[in-house]
């Protein structure tokens, strides 16, 4: 197909963010890529608020425990704990939906993107709200800044330390969880360390904790105090000269160049562009902006074997959804059930090595799942699927998507859920008011598809309403949506 | 040779099926290299860690009931097999097949190093690999790429779920998930999707996106044979109405029909049981009980219960100890039921656990998962479980 300028700005807007907003169509025809970058790194440029939706009355509570040992040493009453277990689950939803917003609304798209990334990079399940959001903090504060204090921060943060048991981690009974996971996951990748390595990592990070608010406590009893040798380096090494000697090693900028290859340009790799890229990555001492800058500034970056390369993540396909159609969703907490069946629940990584992505988001009922949510959104189909039960989630809790929620304004429903979203069409259909009747599809599609349409004009024909022009357009961009060449970007 | 009308209604359905399909996808008709046999695999998940020790009671063990003061179960109220070891009361399907010699049980079953967290271990276990290694295929999704090399056809192991497990996830191929065949079929039986599909065609090298054409294609025949072939042998038994027992009923109905599936997946949960233990437990194997007592009755009177094993497995078991809330918390090894008309070995296939040997109040890991899945791949599936789970393993006695 032709690579016109639109696709190629598309293609960027797709990859360094959610997708192109419809209105900008006009623009993307004309903009350079170069000028639609700076653009986007100017929109980014702002440290991110913090996003806080911690239930009031319960920080009090949980300010007020004070000391960490407190929930350990069981000084809390069991229904304390649950009260909180509740609390925080469900402020996990809200942050969930929060976070989603910015992705959705916000205009700095790159570092919402890139944070999207490091969340599934820095992968860590933990059911305290506190630590969910102190973490996604860090995450998207150094999203686009440099990768040596992202990842000593987040080395750091109470989600991760709980998370991989560095609170267990004492001198005389060294827990290695943490120090394999740093260099097979965060750093290194596998093969590049020895287990001889991680024994004596793990003793450099004795004594990292942290208490209940979230911050980071380096207990000095509790620290190994010994000579320790990691990676042929030797001394009485503490846990930041265990970080230190890792990004020393240029392994390190290779491995994370790799995998940011492999997310934003292409699953399979070309190891001499990634090596060059890993290079300048090392040279600049880890800025992550000046690599992300080689990245989208370059011209292979726009070659065609690159676009519509990509299945777009479960969040991606929401986030891309109703960025190209405005809406009002009356059940919100309904995208956290689309997240779940999809395979993407945000906060809930599968493991620590976060989602594997790709072809792997694809089998038969999540595809035809995915195929059937544009109509879903159009007319309220109602669907009776369930998502597997999350014991580390529910803790014993009935499942709040067990039953058909009841809404207003949809009917009755017989027990299924329901995307409760009523479309702004006007703003939509406005995009292409300047289009003439004949070119409207052919046009629709440049906007929605990045990898063109094999479906004939015949067959499209017979799904669309073309009884009035915009009846045209709406049925035009569902069908084009419930596609396979839509799950691409 | 008198054509019988079950198979020409599958030849029909599949030359209709091949109709819609995209040149490219032709393979779909080759010859399925599946093992001979027929034998058939059904995994029953009990999600959320079921406690072990209260499913094959230890009951002349004083530990036990030291340890457990409020959630021992009595010697006389449990279903006893031997003067030592006895069932939950709920269990009385399994009681008759181990009295019957339809039952093996194996004894603390783990895995070194083991985890306590819901997923991770779920992980684990699905995938098949050690605590400190991350795969993101699973063991049975393994077997559907070992086995099917360019074979399209993904019917081989079907979950009976809304979503897939990773446990049938493998690198090239993948199972289906399904509650109903029928409602399979008609949410994918769409026209728009059928177009479409029709209009795609694959020119040069497969691009991503003939891959999803691929899967769309896969799904839509699938669903339809699957539908088709559920149709033709009904399962006659009276099934319990709860999900479960539907469950087991649609997998019956399959297992009698002519379809290729190897390996069903069936889950029931949550077995998390932190508080009021009894109450939750004995719902859960009531629901599991009946419907697997459904199933072998329906099996048998088939004349097809030596074709079919079924295995179950949780995460992880609990406790030895119960905690305050009259539950008990995440522990580590647990026990297996292996359930066939045509096992090698039958009844305690091993020792129970030793309460006096425990590791920090858990029990120690007797045998690892991974030699069962093994045994059950080499053994039963006849397939190559080296490759597969990536690692030799000491085959176990029972098939």
């Amino acid at each position: 197909m032709v690579i016109t300028n639109q696709l190629k700005n598309q293609h960027l807007l797709w990859r360094a963010g959610f997708g192109p907003l419809p209105e900008d169509r006009d623009q993307l025809r004309q903009h350079s890529q170069k000028s639609l970058y700076q653009s986007l790194v100017k929109a980014s440029s702002r440290s991110p608020e913090y996003l806080d939706v911690a239930d009031g009355m319960f920080k009090g509570l949980m300010m007020g425990i004070g000391d960490a040992g407190r929930m350990q040493k069981k000084e809390l009453s069991s229904d304390e704990k649950k009260t909180f277990r509740k609390q925080s689950q469900q402020d996990i939803k809200s942050l969930n939906l929060a976070w989603l917003n910015e992705m959705i609304n916000s205009s700095a798209q790159l570092r919402e993107k890139m944070a999207l990334f490091w969340h599934g990079h820095f992968a860590s399940r933990n059911l305290n709200i506190f630590y969910q959001q102190l973490l996604l903090d860090i995450i998207r504060r150094h999203a686009l800044e440099n990768f040596t204090d992202l990842l000593t921060e987040v080395s750091k943060s109470a989600a991760m330390i709980n998370f991989l048991n560095n609170n267990q981690n004492r001198k005389d009974h060294p827990n290695e969880n943490f120090a394999r996971e740093v260099m097979e996951l965060f750093t290194l990748g596998r093969g590049n360390y020895t287990e001889h390595d991680v024994k004596e990592a793990a003793r450099a990070f004795t004594g990292w904790g942290a208490d209940l608010r979230g911050e980071f406590v380096f207990r000095k009893n509790q620290h190994d105090e010994g000579v320790k040798t990691v990676l042929g380096k030797t001394g009485k090494l503490d846990g930041d000269d265990v970080l230190r000697i890792l990004i020393e090693d240029p392994q390190t900028a290779l491995f994370i160049t790799r995998k940011i290859y492999r997310y934003f340009v292409n699953e399979s790799v070309d190891e001499v562009r990634v090596s060059w890229l890993a290079n300048r990555f090392f040279q600049n001492g880890y800025d992550i902006s000046q690599l992300l800058k080689d990245i989208f500034t370059a011209e292979w970056f726009y070659e065609a074997e690159h676009i519509g390369s990509r299945i777009k993540s479960p969040v991606e396909l929401l986030v891309g959804i109703r960025r190209t159609l405005p809406m009002q969703i009356e059940n919100p907490e309904v995208q956290l059930l689309v997240q779940r069946l999809l395979g993407q629940l945000l906060f809930y990584p599968p493991n620590v090595a976060g989602w594997p992505g790709g072809t792997n988001w694809i089998d038969s009922s999540s595809l035809m799942f995915r195929l059937r949510i544009p109509q879903m959104v159009y007319a309220a189909d109602e669907f009776q699927l369930r998502p597997k039960d999350d014991d580390d989630q529910l803790m014993g809790m009935k499942d709040p998507f067990e039953n058909g929620v009841k809404l207003k304004n949809f009917g009755k429903m017989s027990g299924g859920h329901v995307i409760a979203a009523k479309i702004a069409w006007e703003d939509y259909i406005k995009v292409f008011e300047k289009v003439s009747g004949e070119s409207i599809s052919a046009e629709i599609a440049a906007v929605l598809l990045q990898q063109g349409t094999h479906t004939s004009n015949s067959t499209m024909n017979k799904y669309i309403d073309s009884s009035n022009r915009d009846s045209l357009i709406k049925s035009t961009t569902i069908q084009l949506m419930s596609t396979p060449e839509y799950q691409l970007c | 040779m008198i054509l019988k009308r079950r198979q020409f209604l599958q030849t029909g359905s599949l030359a209709a099926a091949s109709l819609m399909l995209p040149r490219f996808l032709k393979a779909f008709e080759k010859p399925i290299s599946f093992g001979s046999g027929n034998k058939v695999l059904v995994v029953l998940q009990l999600s959320g860690g079921n406690d072990g020790l209260n499913t094959v009671i230890p009951v002349r063990n004083d530990i036990y009931y030291q340890s457990r003061p409020g959630l021992g179960i009595a010697k006389e109220k449990s279903l006893s097999l031997t003067d030592e070891v006895g069932l939950h009361p709920a269990l009385t399907a399994m009681k008759s097949a181990y009295d019957d010699g339809f039952l093996g049980i194996l004894n603390g079953v783990g895995y070194p190093n083991p985890d306590r967290s819901h997923f991770r271990s779920m992980d684990i276990w699905q995938t098949g690999s050690g605590a400190s290694e991350y795969t993101s295929t699973g063991w049975l999704g393994r077997y559907l790429d070992a086995q099917c090399p360019g074979c399209d056809q993904p019917t081989q192991a079907l979950e009976i779920d809304d979503t897939l497990s990773l446990a049938l996830k493998g690198t090239k191929m993948k199972g289906i998930s399904l509650t109903d065949p029928g409602r399979l079929f008609n949410t994918s039986h769409e026209k728009y999707f059928k177009d479409i599909l029709a209009d795609h065609s694959m020119n040069g090298k497969e691009q991503l996106v003939d891959y999803l054409y691929k899967t769309m294609a896969e799904t839509l025949s699938s669903a339809e044979y699957i539908f088709l072939q559920s149709k033709l042998h009904p399962a006659a038994g009276s099934y319990p109405k709860t999900t479960l027992g539907k469950r087991f009923q649609t997998i019956a109905s399959l297992i009698f029909s002519d379809i290729n599936t190897k390996v069903y997946y069936v889950s029931l949960g949550s077995f998390d049981t932190h508080v009021n233990q009894p109450v939750q437990q004995e719902r859960l194997f009531t629901e599991m009980n009946d419907a697997i007592a459904a199933f072998v009755s329906d099996l048998k009177s088939n004349h097809r219960f030596e074709d079919v094993l079924l295995m179950s497995f949780s995460e992880f078991g609990r406790r030895v100890s119960q905690n305050a809330s009259g539950g008990t918390d995440h522990g580590t090894a647990n026990s297996m039921f292996l359930l066939s008309g045509g096992l090698k070995q039958k009844g305690l296939l091993n020792e129970m656990p030793d309460l006096n040997d425990l590791s920090d109040g858990d029990l120690k890991q007797q045998v690892d998962f991974k030699q069962v899945y093994a045994t059950i791949l080499k053994k039963w599936l006849k397939a190559d479980d080296l490759t597969i789970m990536g690692r030799s393993s000491n085959y176990l006695e029972f098939i």
